[in-house]
């Protein structure tokens, strides 16, 4: 058993008009199955509204399917009496930094998550503490969050989602709204938090962060269009067109260049080009 | 039309225990149709110098002037500058308010006493400026668009104010690849079809090399360089020592300069660097 089972999740959103009556509205998930492994590292792509935010807020019940079900750890999110476990599991970390600190200090903020989950005082003092520690926040823990930079507050929010010890953590566009140094500490952070065994789930429009994970899956309109691993995914040139996605500077470079498909980092490139020039000057 | 800003400074909470000099004598000059590209780490003061640009802030010491007009003088009219110079807000379209797409364009114009009978012909005006098909989308509700015509939505209302000047901070920030891509061409569009001054606050390398004239680098709130994209970004360490980057492109040549001694480049796009890389190694 996976440890996310999607099973032909739709997810329908109705509008209420004006003199009461209910107005089919769009379908944002449009019959997906998929199942997410334990500990594995999932990255989800796709253009502004295919579907990869809803996707992301069914994973922990705080979007319910119109029809079909999701299972977290073997629990639907339908059961009511399950969604407290399926949330102290499956932990969320959103765009806007702004948007989910809940406390004005930063270490009451990431204590507020194991409270809520009522987790005993001392307890909870040693979670925020390592959680803080391990985000490179904890010389930080007694200041304003408003005094925090935006990349110092999300990983504010990562540590606050990392104190309630999930086994999965779903970041929905952690690093759009910050500047380079603040999205590459995030990105680095998302990688540790993943080595360490914990199951992560990424969507994000940055193509070099969604091709560090083990699988790429690519949304339009609802649907999966493509899943698999990056350097697959990164070699279907009309596919990814299709999706408005783009290439990774590297791809588009190798592919411009005409060099060997199997190039997928910086270093295979130059390692390449090195035997290529050693190969023509055999004689240095 | 130029603007000359003359020794800038400007100091946030003067007296109070959080006092920050936010600028700390800026001088520069921007000349017809030029676009500007600023870029500078966070806290660097880029958007404290964008305020100054329309009279949002005035300036403790110095002044700017716009097109031979001083507008940090105490008698300049404000509404006259605003007028003059449009500034676009980071992510616009949350500032979205109207019923509908053309309501909403007509909103600046209308209070700056535009006559009815000609707001149509402006509104039609930004929108195909700005790559919105009128006819299709007017009448729409913005709220129904997509991320990346929503923000164009948002910047045709400053279009339409017909401003000589257009400021925009982080134009293409929070957008799918497609959006992404939709936007630069827009600002190429602009500037190229109106010569209006176009001065932009980006964290994306790439872009700032592919739109700019000229790249300005703020540094604690000093100018610490200035130049062509292919000058700024020659200087990779000072930039990293600033917190900055170079376009993703440079890295990867790096490595590749570091694995085959004899191999040059200063490409700042991946159709350079492919060039470069065909030419050198004899690829076809």
């Amino acid at each position: 058993m996976a440890f996310i089972e999607i099973r032909d999740l739709t997810v329908e959103f109705t509008r209420i008009a004006e003199d009461g009556s209910e107005v089919p509205g769009t379908r944002a998930i449009d019959g997906i199955s998929l199942d997410i492994e334990q500990g594995s590292f999932v990255s989800v792509t796709g253009m502004n509204g295919s579907g990869k935010s809803t996707l992301a807020k069914c994973l922990n019940g705080l979007l319910l399917p119109t029809s079909g079900s999701v299972y977290v750890d073997g629990m639907n999110t339908r059961d009511d009496d399950k969604l407290w476990d399926i949330r102290s599991r499956v932990g969320m970390v959103f765009q806007n930094p702004d948007n989910q600190i809940v406390s004005s200090i930063v270490e009451d903020d990431v204590a507020f998550g194991p409270e809520n989950l009522g987790i005993p005082p001392l307890e909870i003092r040693k979670r925020v503490d390592e959680a803080l520690k391990q985000v490179g926040m904890y010389e930080h823990r007694l200041k304003g969050a408003h005094m925090l930079s935006g990349g110092q507050k999300q990983r504010v929010a990562i540590a606050g989602a990392i104190a309630m010890r999930p086994e999965c953590i779903v970041f929905d566009e952690p690093t759009a709204m910050l500047d380079p140094m603040g999205r590459e500490a995030v990105m680095k952070m998302i990688l540790e938090l993943n080595a360490e065994g914990i199951t992560t789930i990424l969507i994000t429009h940055f193509m070099n962060e969604a091709a560090q994970a083990d699988r790429m899956i690519v949304m339009q309109k609802g649907k999966v269009l493509a899943d698999g691993a990056p350097s697959d995914i990164f070699s279907d040139l009309e596919m990814i067109d299709r999706a408005g996605l783009e290439l990774p500077p590297l791809i588009e470079l190798r592919e411009k260049a005409g060099l060997p498909g199997c190039i997928m980092t910086a270093e295979d490139m130059a390692a390449e080009l090195k035997r290529m020039k050693d190969r023509q000057d055999p004689g240095i | 039309m130029s603007i000359e800003v003359k020794n800038l400074k400007y100091t946030y909470n003067p007296g109070m225990p959080g006092e920050t000099l936010a600028l700390d004598d800026v001088s520069f000059e921007v000349h017809d149709g030029e676009t500007i590209g600023i870029i500078g780490h966070t806290g660097s003061g880029k958007s404290t110098l964008l305020q100054h640009l329309n009279g949002l802030i005035r300036p403790d010491s110095g002044e700017v002037w716009v097109d031979g007009q001083c507008i940090t003088d105490k008698s300049a009219k404000l509404v006259d500058v605003r007028r003059k110079v449009g500034l676009v807000f980071q992510y616009p379209e949350y500032q979205l308010f109207e019923e509908t797409v053309a309501k909403d364009i007509a909103f600046g114009p209308r209070n700056t006493g535009i006559p009815e009978d000609q707001m149509e012909k402006r509104v039609r005006a930004a929108m195909s400026i700005v790559g919105l098909d009128y006819d299709e989308i007017a009448e729409s509700s913005p709220f129904e668009l997509s991320g990346g015509q929503k923000r164009r939505v948002a910047i045709a209302g400053v279009v339409a104010m017909r401003p000589s000047v257009l400021i925009l901070d982080e134009p293409t920030a929070g957008l799918d690849p497609a959006a992404h891509d939709e936007v630069l061409a827009m600002i190429e569009t602009i500037n190229a079809s109106m010569n209006m001054i176009v001065i932009f606050v980006s964290h994306n390398m790439a872009d700032v090399a592919r739109l700019s004239d000229r790249v300005l680098v703020m540094d604690k709130g000093k100018i610490a360089m200035q130049g062509t994209p292919r000058e700024v970004f020659s200087h990779e360490d000072e930039l990293s020592s600033m917190g900055l980057g170079v376009p993703p492109v440079r890295d990867i040549l790096k490595k590749i300069k570091e694995a085959v001694p004899g191999f040059e480049s200063d490409a700042l796009t991946t159709d350079e660097a492919a060039e470069d890389i065909r030419k050198y190694f004899g690829l076809k």
